[in-house]
């Protein structure tokens, strides 16, 4: 596996992007800490990067190189090497890159800083969405051959999560205000991995007074040591299941 | 060395193997024809496991390949169009492809001299001409020395004098005692390379026999032109069959 991922590790540095992403992420934190004293402010700017930026980056980035390795996978596979392990080895190769992209880029201001909880809040849930949609990536990449369809598919699950998720989770809550709808939207947000993520910062900021009672609710939930198992949890099956559901794809797929 | 037990695939609609059995054994050399789109290379590649058949099963060496993988070091394999990593050099790929075989320490090095590829070791893949890339397909085909060996259409796009490189190679391999499949639209590179012919049509086997009784029965001196009387007759018996 760590041939592979070597490998992999290469060609990515190569196409040199990865290296502007770093550059990207690095100059803009640094900028907003620049901008304005207060770091809680800066966190809640630097909280839209991770929510919007970085999903998105992260699933075309890895929808691109999946396609343009596939004559690499293709050359692995008429090789004795094992298909689970090509497909897994590019999996991390890619996560790992985009992962220390983001480390470095936001981390190292954010610590330099000396922001606190909040700064680890924010470096947590944004390596947590990378995996998340570094995921979804390799998922969308073996449903098609086609690369367009595939990137048109991983463009599709940004949407989904990142906009059209909250509208309809809007639409409910507006349509049932007259009922208690805590655990229903808590369960909700379960399905979106953004929203997971952005509660969890927002707690962190404590500006979850602004949101009444169901603030306080969430506050208490996920306020508590079980609220953050929770979130982990759940945030982990949102790594795993995609990435689970590829490599089973994978390995009936013919190249 | 290899056996296919009615293997069957379809890519959706179009059944590419309808029911293909055959028997290869070491210390021969088969050729395998058939016109484009026959399921020749979905053959090769349904036993590389880069195709998963539908139904049916391939044995390498007493091994069951459905899920395996480790027996592939066993071949070496030629394809059609090689694919390489874009921006990848030509000593890049090779070592490569050394250090996931494990660095083996017996390396079959002849061809990359014949071609004088290591005069091009810092070449990209993708400034590469189309014959300069079959070279280094078939560099690597033999590099390991595999005891099984898939050639895909090995001399389509080489010049001349490659060409010529590349069959002494195949032939003293084959006198080496290996197992060679080899797929070619060129019956008199075949004549010369293979013992035995497997006819592949709209995904069965018409025809698996030595070329000398293919040459005995249709009374030719040369394989195109038995191969050509075959195919007819093949064709007349057929078309008896649906008259009737």
């Amino acid at each position: 596996m760590t041939r592979v991922i070597k490998y992999v590790f290469y060609d990515i540095l190569r196409t040199r992007f990865i290296l502007l992403y770093t550059a990207f992420l690095l100059l803009s934190t640094l900028a907003m800490f620049q901008l304005d004293t207060d770091t809680g402010k800066v966190i809640l700017s630097l909280m839209n990067i991770v929510l919007m930026v970085v999903p998105l980056v992260s699933i075309v980035f890895s929808t691109i190189h999946f396609y343009n390795s596939y004559e690499f996978i293709e050359l692995m596979l008429s090789q004795p090497v094992n298909r689970r392990v090509v497909f897994l080895g590019e999996y991390f190769a890619v996560a790992i890159s985009l992962c220390f992209s983001f480390t470095i880029g936001v981390g190292v201001p954010v610590v330099f800083y000396d922001t606190g909880a909040s700064g680890f809040t924010l470096l947590y849930t944004g390596l947590m969405l990378t995996l998340v949609f570094v995921s979804m990536a390799f998922l969308s990449s073996v449903l098609t051959r086609d690369k367009a369809k595939a990137i048109g598919v991983a463009l599709l699950f940004w949407f989904y999560f990142s906009l059209i998720y909250d509208g309809l989770l809007m639409w409910i809550i507006y349509s049932f205000m007259d009922y208690p709808l805590e655990k229903v939207t808590l369960a909700l947000v379960s399905l979106n991995p953004v929203d997971l993520a952005r509660i969890l910062m927002l707690l962190q900021l404590d500006i979850s007074a602004l949101m009444g009672y169901t603030g306080a609710f969430y506050k208490d939930f996920f306020g508590s040591s079980l609220g953050l198992i929770f979130s982990s949890v759940i945030l982990m099956l949102w790594i795993v299941l995609p990435v689970w559901g590829a490599l089973r794809i994978f390995k009936r797929k013919d190249l | 060395m290899i056996s296919v037990k009615e293997l069957k695939k379809r890519f959706g609609k179009l059944e590419a193997l309808k029911e293909v059995s055959a028997e290869f054994t070491s210390g021969k050399s088969y050729a395998l024809i058939g016109p484009n789109g026959s399921g020749k290379t979905t053959l090769i590649k349904s036993v590389l496991g880069m195709v998963i058949p539908t139904s049916g099963e391939i044995w390498v060496d007493g091994e069951n390949v459905r899920n395996h993988w480790s027996y592939r070091e066993k071949i070496g394999y030629m394809p059609q169009i090689g694919r390489y990593p874009d921006n990848m050099r030509i000593g890049q790929l090779l070592d490569m492809m050394k250090n996931i075989r494990k660095n083996p320490p017996i390396l079959d090095e002849e061809l990359i001299e014949a071609f004088k590829l290591e005069q091009m070791l810092d070449k990209r893949m993708h400034t590469l001409s189309g014959g300069t890339r079959q070279k280094v397909s078939a560099a690597l085909a033999f590099l390991f020395n595999p005891p099984v060996l898939f050639l895909d259409e090995p001399t389509a796009g080489l010049d001349p004098v490659s060409v010529e490189i590349l069959k002494d190679k195949i032939l003293k391999e084959k006198e080496a005692g290996k197992l060679l499949i080899i797929t070619s639209h060129i019956m008199s590179d075949l004549d010369d390379l293979a013992t035995e012919v497997l006819y592949l049509q709209e995904g069965l086997i018409r025809y698996n026999d030595t070329i000398a009784e293919l040459k005995d029965i249709t009374g030719e001196q040369r394989l195109g032109k038995a191969m050509a009387k075959m195919i007819r007759s093949l064709e007349k018996s057929r078309q008896v069959a649906i008259g009737n």
